[in-house]
This record gives C-alpha cells, sequence and structure tokens, in this order.
C-alpha cells in the first residue's frame, strides 16, 4: 500500500491534538515549506531521515536516444536526495 | 533549513506552538520512514515520490587484489523529484 498525504494526514489526526481539517492543513505546509526552501536554493536536512539538495548542472551535449540525433541539454536545476546512513540501514534490515 | 527550522517555521505559519509543529513533523517523518522500511512506496502528490529497490546478491571481485567477495543482497531508497517541485526549482536557476 502506497504512503501518500491522505495517510500522513490520518496518522496525525489520530494524534488528537487537531482536527481534520487542520491536520490536512499543517500537512500540506510541511512539503509547502520544504517546497519553498528548495526553490530558493537551500538544502533541506532531516536527520534521521535525509537530506534534499539543490544541484547545478552545466549545459551538456547529449543524444536523441530514439533517433540517436545529437542536442544540447540546457543547463538545468535539479533536486537530489541523499537518505541518511541511520534509514538506509533500516530500510536495508527492514525494521 | 534542518528539521527544528521547519519547525519554527511550520509554528508560525499555522499558528499552533512549537510542542505541536514539533509532533506534526515528526509524524509526518515517522510515517515516511515507516512506509520505506516495510518496503513501500511513497508518493506525495507535486512533492516526489520514494521507492525501496531490491538488489540480489552475487559474486563480485575486490579490483584491487582480484579477490572473490560475497555481494550481499541489498535494499535502497530512491526518490524522484515531482513535476511541480522540478519546475518550480528549475525556474529559479541563475542566469
Amino acid at each position: 500500500m502506497t504512503l501518500t498525504k491522505a495517510r500522513i494526514v490520518e496518522n496525525l489526526f489520530a494524534k488528537d491534538l487537531f482536527t481534520k481539517t487542520e491536520s490536512t492543513e499543517i500537512v500540506e505546509t510541511i512539503f509547502e515549506i520544504m517546497k519553498q526552501t528548495l526553490e530558493r536554493g537551500e538544502d533541506v536536512l532531516i536527520s534521521g531521515f535525509g537530506k534534499f539538495s539543490v544541484k547545478d548542472k552545466n549545459e551538456r551535449r547529449g543524444r536523441n536516444p530514439q533517433t540517436g540525433e545529437p542536442i544540447i541539454l540546457s543547463s538545468r536545476r535539479v533536486v537530489t536526495f541523499k537518505c541518511s546512513g541511520v534509514l538506509r540501514q533500516k530500510i536495508d534490515k527492514g525494521i | 533549513m534542518t528539521k527544528s527550522q521547519l519547525i519554527e517555521e511550520l509554528a508560525k505559519a499555522e499558528g499552533i506552538t512549537i510542542k505541536q509543529a514539533e509532533i506534526a513533523v515528526n509524524t509526518t517523518f515517522e510515517s515516511m520512514e515507516q512506509a520505506l522500511i516495510r518496503g513501500e512506496r511513497i508518493e506525495i502528490r507535486g512533492f516526489g515520490s520514494f521507492k525501496v529497490k531490491k538488489y540480489d546478491g552475487y559474486q563480485g571481485r575486490n579490483p584491487k587484489t582480484g579477490e572473490v567477495i560475497n555481494v550481499k543482497p541489498k535494499k535502497l531508497p530512491f526518490f524522484k523529484v515531482g513535476k511541480e517541485l522540478k519546475e518550480r526549482v528549475n525556474a529559479r536557476k541563475p542566469d
């Protein structure tokens, strides 16, 4: 079963601190704050979980894999994620 | 941005206490952590998705010594940035 925002909202609502509407808004805001931070080019580091970073990629020559035609890939800014060592071990062991 | 800064920003944005914001942020990342440990996918619309890839074990060689070694099976998490976040981050690239 895939974890979605709706299921995170249910888990937060189960803490008996907020209404369903408040829980929904809070979870939405958490991801919105992270998006705004990354948009500014700033990294988001969640200790014990991992780090979301923004990386600038230079323009480079590539190829259309279907036609083999050379193309110029423009410079771009991308988001990468590095999982924390602790979490990586937990995932590997499944506990 | 660190987790404690995310907690402070959430408290300010939602008009809740730091303690409440801390529970909300921790619940969010604990839900995500537990899902990955169970080997489940995570899909946060507009932000991104996570999945755990399973690799079989194999017999490899130490490239320096040529010694045969057993590489154990492993599970690794991967993050794929969502369309909205990808576009928002790239729209702010320098130059």
